[in-house]
């Protein structure tokens, strides 16, 4: 795996991404600047870590999904490449088209830092498939805009093509409101684009890669990341 | 020449936003206040001197990044 992570002004999550990148790759990825206009050679996973770039200004994501480095992003996932977005990178996915619908201001209006889990929808995927299907991981939210939107259409196809991966539940595994802390339509905390190679997800599974910080129960999604690119490649 | 372009959450979108002005509004006395939906004012100061030209370049502005399209709509007025 040969990953990049872009850095804008006011990210400030890229060194747990680094880190969980790291650690199933065993080398450090490079980090990139919002305004490359290209991606080194060879670049086959782009990251948009959490944070708050361009202070949340206008829209969270809004002007970051304008920077240079955009344009490059943009080319390489209609080429196939993988690009995660996580947090404030699903809000950059969405401004910038890559993802469909939008991030709204939580219903509950709050800032929400607190745990969360998540339910794997499909496992067939380069993001998923070092998970159960249905397995229910714990991760962390940390976030004032996380409450996903889309009209109903888009909503329909979503479920209808199987790109809702990941859904807000309970340990049970049950999609219930009282999981759906941000409010989000039908609990969706992350979704993928048709070819299934960009995620973008709410939560953080970057927090939880290391057993002495906070346990592992993140780290099958870059496991699976890992698995899929190193086959690739190979 | 000065162009304001009005954006709002559309209909059918939740606006916590107003809805939360809205409790506040009926706790200080305020009655008879229905709905309440809260967006942004843009004001854009532009070297355009026909104003439909104006209007037309802050429609562009605005689909392309002062609004998302997808939660919002937008209004352009020329001041």
């Amino acid at each position: 795996m040969r990953a990049g992570i872009v850095l804008f002004p006011g990210t400030n999550r890229e060194r747990d991404m680094a880190l969980a990148l790291q650690r199933v790759t065993g080398h450090r990825p490079e980090m990139l600047w919002h305004r490359d206009t290209a991606l080194p050679a060879g670049t086959d996973l782009v990251v948009l870590p959490g944070g708050f770039s361009y202070g949340d200004y206008l829209r969270c994501g809004a002007m970051a999904a304008q920077s240079p480095i955009m344009q490059a992003i943009k080319a390489f996932a209609d080429q196939g490449g993988h690009v995660l977005g996580v947090c404030n990178g699903f809000q950059m996915l969405t401004e910038a088209g890559l993802l469909p619908g939008a991030l709204l201001r939580n219903a509950t209006l709050r800032f929400l830092s607190m745990d969360c889990r998540m339910r794997v929808e499909r496992t067939d995927t380069p993001y998923t498939n070092r998970f159960q299907r249905g397995q229910v991981f714990r991760s962390t939210m940390a976030h004032g805009d996380g409450n996903y939107f889309a009209d109903d259409a888009t909503l329909e196809r979503l479920e209808g093509e199987g790109l809702v991966a990941l859904r807000y539940a309970t340990p049970a595994g049950e999609a219930t409101a009282a999981a759906n802390r941000n409010g989000s339509a039908r609990n969706i905390a992350g979704i993928l684009s048709p070819n299934l190679r960009v995620l973008g997800l709410m939560p953080h599974p970057e927090n939880q890669v290391d057993p002495e910080i906070d346990g592992t129960d993140g780290l099958p999604l870059f496991e699976s990341l890992a698995a899929t690119l190193a086959t690739a490649a190979a | 020449m000065k162009v304001l372009v009005t954006v709002m959450p559309k209909a059918g979108v939740l606006d916590p936003q107003g809805k939360a002005i809205g409790h506040a509004l009926a706790g200080l006395g305020f009655a008879g206040v229905g709905e309440v939906r809260a967006g942004k004012v843009i004001e854009l100061e532009v070297a355009e001197t026909d104003a439909a030209a104006a209007k037309q370049a802050a429609e562009a502005m605005a689909r392309k990044l002062l609004a998302n399209t997808v939660i919002e709509s937008f209004r352009v007025e020329i001041a």
